[in-house]
Formats: structure tokens, C-alpha cells, sequence
């Protein structure tokens, strides 16, 4: 059923809404406790954005909405009706728009660079927590880059590597050498 | 996570009615402090009001404060320009807490309403006063090093887990609400209260009131200011103790004192007295030390949290030093200078 500003949704009826995600327009069915994580990796079969603690605490499922990153674990899908979604599979996109996807955005080019990850559970938060992190603009030196970055943990501790990578897409030769 | 009903507000009004009827209904804004406790079972709401479309995500500039609307992201907050000028106290120890993801999500309201994150608050399987009124409380005697030592009671030595409220208590900020019996504006002292023998219950609002804005006056405070915050890891973590300092000086001389506590107590702590007993007197080490004895005095550590009256006795002398010199902790840097 549609959404009807002061009339309630019952438990247990999905809602419709719409949402752009990776540049595609999309229009859903969700029942209201329905995460915007759980949409993009159980409905729509989007499973480049992971599920690590679903509490907030890890950053795993980091995506960018209207531009901006947040922890799609703690958000509903009924609340962002109406929102641009970008996960990992659209950041090439992102760099590249009508380029198609075959390429990669500069982060994920730089994160193989710097060898920025291990097991790569905690990459795709990592790379959206960057772009989302470059498009605040507020962190400029690498304790900048290490605070605004705190927010997605790395148990593998890549951590040196990543601030490596954002360092390199932000200002491009910073880290050269550094990294090898 | 419960299923519930939900309902999308188009006016305070409307979101003011929709919770009213219903007595199990919750308002959500951001939602990362609800839905954190609603994937534990901790809230269970049975109506969800979307407030995320009201128009209350404005700051504006009005006779001698700024008017933050409810819904102003806890980073909109931060980074504005008029804030970072005029409060930059308010702005730092926004940017102390959570991560960056969080306060790009988290509302102002929210920051102001979430809960404490005392480990058996969050445990359904413990007994929890706040959680259950009447079933006790296992922190006391209990794992407790994170807990209270200022304004506990005999049924919840919780603390109020905010950055942003220690310094919103310090600049004495006014919350603005709004509810079936009209608006009014309540005091930032008299906004969170003592558990007392109620610690369900964490704020003076009464039931279906919603969070308007917060008021926060644009002081002299703007120079010689800090927020010191000291917790296990650098970032990302919840304060042990913090510090919220400000003055105003005469030359070598203060004129007046503002201080407030985290993570010590069911909400900022102040003790007025301390701030009096600051004002005319030079702004030396030994006139913070008679501060922040006459206020830790009056601490009553638990089982596991001793270290806290000691931490903190440290940490209102240093926060004092790094507001009379004009240079505030540094977000960066944690390094404590």
C-alpha cells in the first residue's frame, strides 16, 4: 500500500516506496522493519555490502545515501523512500557515470595498490566510508583520514594500507613508496 | 525486531496526535540508537512515527542563541559554520563522539533521548530497573567500571552516554518541546534527571511531548573552551570520563566558570558550587585543583569503578588548564597536551 503522511501502515502490510539505487530506479515492496541493509542483500541480491555486527559498531554495511555515509544496518528502508543509493557495486559508476561499470573507481583501483585489505569482509564499507569521508571534505592529513575513517573496523588491522589508498586518490603520489 | 505499525508524519502535529494514539508508539528520527535496542528486544514499540519529513532540520540565528531544529544531523551540527564560531564547545564534543557514519544519521532530538549503554540495560536476559522497573539492578556489586559515581540510587547506577548533552549542560542550552497540552521550554539542568527510585524514567518529558529544538545561547564562551573526553580506545568509544570546560577572563582573572561531566553520572553532571568557587579567582593550577576536589568529593564509586573519582579529580584540572590557555583537546591528536 502507499504511504499516506498521518495515516498508519499496519503490522504485517508491505508499503510500497521508491529508490535509485546505483542509478537505477526502483520501485519496492517492503515491510516497514525491514532494514536498508536486509533490502539490498536479501531482497534485491545486492551482497557487496556485508552484514557484520548489524548494531552499528563495525561499519560493514557503510553505504552512501543522497551522497552521504551511513550505516545502512541502522536505517529502515521506509524512512529513506524517495533516496539515491550507492553501494560498492555502483561506486565505478560513480567515478565513471555512462561509462558502464566495467571499470573501477579510483579508491578500489587505489585499495589494490596498497594491498588495503585481507580478508576483504570489511572492504566495501571501507570504500564507501572513503568516498562518503572525501565528499565530507573535512579530513585533509593522514590523523584526519585515521579519526574520520574510525567508524569501520578492520580486524584484519589493514588499517596503515587503507589510510595509504585515501591518501593516494586524495592526493594523488602522497604515499607512493611508502606503501611497498 | 518486533513488527510493528508505521506511520509517516507530515506535521508536528500529526506526529504529536499519531503518538498519542497509541501508548506503545515510539517516534523515530535517525533511529540508530532505537533500532540498536529494538534488534535486542530492549524497545519494543508498536507504532513507529516517522518524524524524519518534519520541518525541523534547520539551525537559525535568533536574539542572542542558536535554534538548532530536532532533526539537524549531529554532523550538520558540527560542521556548521555559525556553530563551530559561536559554540565551537558544542561543536567539538559532537565530533568526540561516535563515528562519522553515526552522526550523519543521528538527530539532534536523538541525541538527546538515547539510552544508556549499561551492559545489562541492553541484556534482556538480566534483570535491569530502567529495563524493568522493580527487577534490580546486577551493575551494583556487579561489572560496573563504566557505571555512575555521581547521583546513583539503591535501583540504577546507569550513566547518560551523550558527548553533545555535556556540552549542551555546559553552555546551559533550553529544549524546546511540543504536546497535546501545548509547548514549553525546559532548562537543559532539568532535562535528563536522577534515577532515583524511577530510572525508567530518563528525561522530564511527559508522555506524547516531541523534542522542537534546542536553544543554545551564543556566548563568551567561544575562546577559552575544551572538551576533554577519556575512554578506553582514541575513537570511537564511550566516554569513562569527560570534561566540558569553559571561561571567561579578566586578564589572569575568572570571571566565570562553566563545567560539566560525562560518563559519570544519569546525565551531565554540574556541581554549581565548584563554578562558583572559581569565579574571582586566578586561573592557576591551584584553583582547579579546589574545583575539582570540592567536586569529586562528593563521589561514591561502585564495586568496580574507583579509578573514576581519580580520573576524573585529573581530568577537570587538565580540562581547566586547556580552556584558561585557549587550546582545546584536538580532535585529531588525542594526545592529552
Amino acid at each position: 500500500m502507499l504511504i499516506e503522511s498521518g495515516s498508519p501502515v499496519p503490522a504485517d502490510t508491505k508499503v510500497g516506496i521508491s529508490l535509485t539505487i546505483n542509478g537505477e530506479a526502483r520501485a519496492l515492496q517492503v515491510a516497514p522493519w525491514t532494514t536498508l541493509l536486509d533490502l539490498l542483500r536479501e531482497q534485491l541480491d545486492l551482497t557487496g555490502t556485508k552484514k557484520g555486527c548489524d548494531h552499528g559498531q563495525c561499519g560493514a554495511c557503510t553505504m552512501l545515501v543522497n551522497g552521504t555515509r551511513v550505516n545502512a544496518c541502522l536505517t529502515l528502508a521506509v524512512m529513506r523512500d524517495g533516496a539515491e543509493i550507492t553501494t560498492v557495486e555502483g561506486l565505478a559508476r560513480l567515478a565513471n557515470p555512462g561509462g558502464g561499470s566495467n571499470g573501477l573507481h579510483p579508491i578500489q583501483e587505489a585499495f589494490i595498490e596498497h594491498d588495503a585489505f585481507q580478508c576483504g569482509y570489511c572492504t566495501s564499507g571501507q570504500l564507501c566510508s572513503s568516498v562518503g569521508m572525501m565528499n565530507e571534505g573535512h579530513a585533509h592529513s593522514r590523523d584526519e583520514i585515521r579519526e574520520a575513517m574510525s567508524g569501520n573496523l578492520c580486524r584484519c588491522g589493514a588499517y596503515t594500507n587503507i589510510v595509504d589508498a585515501i591518501e593516494d586518490v586524495m592526493q594523488p603520489g602522497a604515499t607512493q613508496g611508502a606503501a611497498r | 525486531m518486533n513488527r510493528f505499525e508505521y506511520v509517516r508524519a507530515g506535521t508536528v502535529a500529526e506526529a504529536v496526535q499519531a503518538l498519542a494514539a497509541d501508548p506503545n508508539a515510539k517516534f523515530i528520527a535517525g533511529g540508530t540508537n532505537l533500532l540498536d535496542l529494538m534488534k535486542y528486544n530492549v524497545e519494543r514499540p508498536g507504532r513507529l512515527v516517522d518524524i524524519t519529513r518534519l520541518p525541523l532540520d534547520r539551525i537559525e540565528e535568533r536574539d542572542g542563541a542558536l535554534r538548532i531544529g530536532a532533526l539537524v544531523t549531529n554532523a550538520n551540527v558540527a560542521y556548521d559554520a555559525r556553530v563551530r564560531a559561536k559554540a565551537p564547545l558544542l561543536a567539538n564534543a559532537i565530533l568526540a563522539g561516535a563515528s562519522a557514519q553515526l552522526r550523519n544519521a543521528a538527530s539532534t532530538g536523538g541525541n538527546l533521548l538515547q539510552r544508556t549503554r549499561c551492559y545489562y540495560f541492553y541484556d534482556e536476559a538480566t534483570p535491569c530497573n530502567k529495563r524493568v522497573p522493580g527487577s534490580g539492578c546486577p551493575a551494583i556489586g556487579g561489572v560496573n567500571r563504566i557505571h555512575a559515581i555521581f547521583g546513583t540510587s539503591e535501583h540504577c547506577i546507569a550513566t547518560h552516554p551523550s558527548d553533545m548533552c555535556v556540552a549542551l549542560a555546559a553552555l546551559e542550552a533550553t529544549v524546546q518541546v511540543s504536546g497535546p497540552q501545548g509547548e514549553r521550554s525546559i532548562a537543559f539542568a532539568d532535562f535528563h534527571r536522577l534515577p532515583g527510585d524511577t530510572p525508567e524514567i530518563d528525561t522530564d518529558l511527559t508522555p506524547g511531548e516531541i523534542v522542537v529544538s534546542v536553544d543554545v545561547p551564543t556566548t563568551d564562551y567561544g575562546t577559552h573552551y575544551t572538551y576533554l573526553k577519556l575512554r578506553d580506545r582514541l575513537s570511537y568509544a564511550f566516554a569513562l570520563v569527560s570534561v566540558a570546560a569553559a571561561l571567561e577572563l579578566d586578564g589572569a582573572t575568572i570571571r566565570s566558570a562553566r563545567l560539566a561531566l560525562g560518563g559519570v553520572a544519569h546525565k551531565p553532571w554540574r556541581n554549581r558550587e565548584a563554578e562558583a568557587l572559581l569565579q574571582g579567582k586566578p586561573a592557576t593550577r591551584e584553583s582547579f585543583q579546589a574545583a575539582a576536589d570540592l567536586i569529586v568529593g562528593e563521589a561514591k564509586p561502585q564495586s568496580a569503578n574507583g579509578f573514576k573519582v581519580e580520573l576524573a579529580r585529573r581530568a577537570i584540572v587538565r580540562g581547566l588548564e586547556q580552556a584558561a590557555a585557549g587550546t582545546p583537546q584536538s580532535l585529531t591528536d588525542k594526545r592529552i597536551a
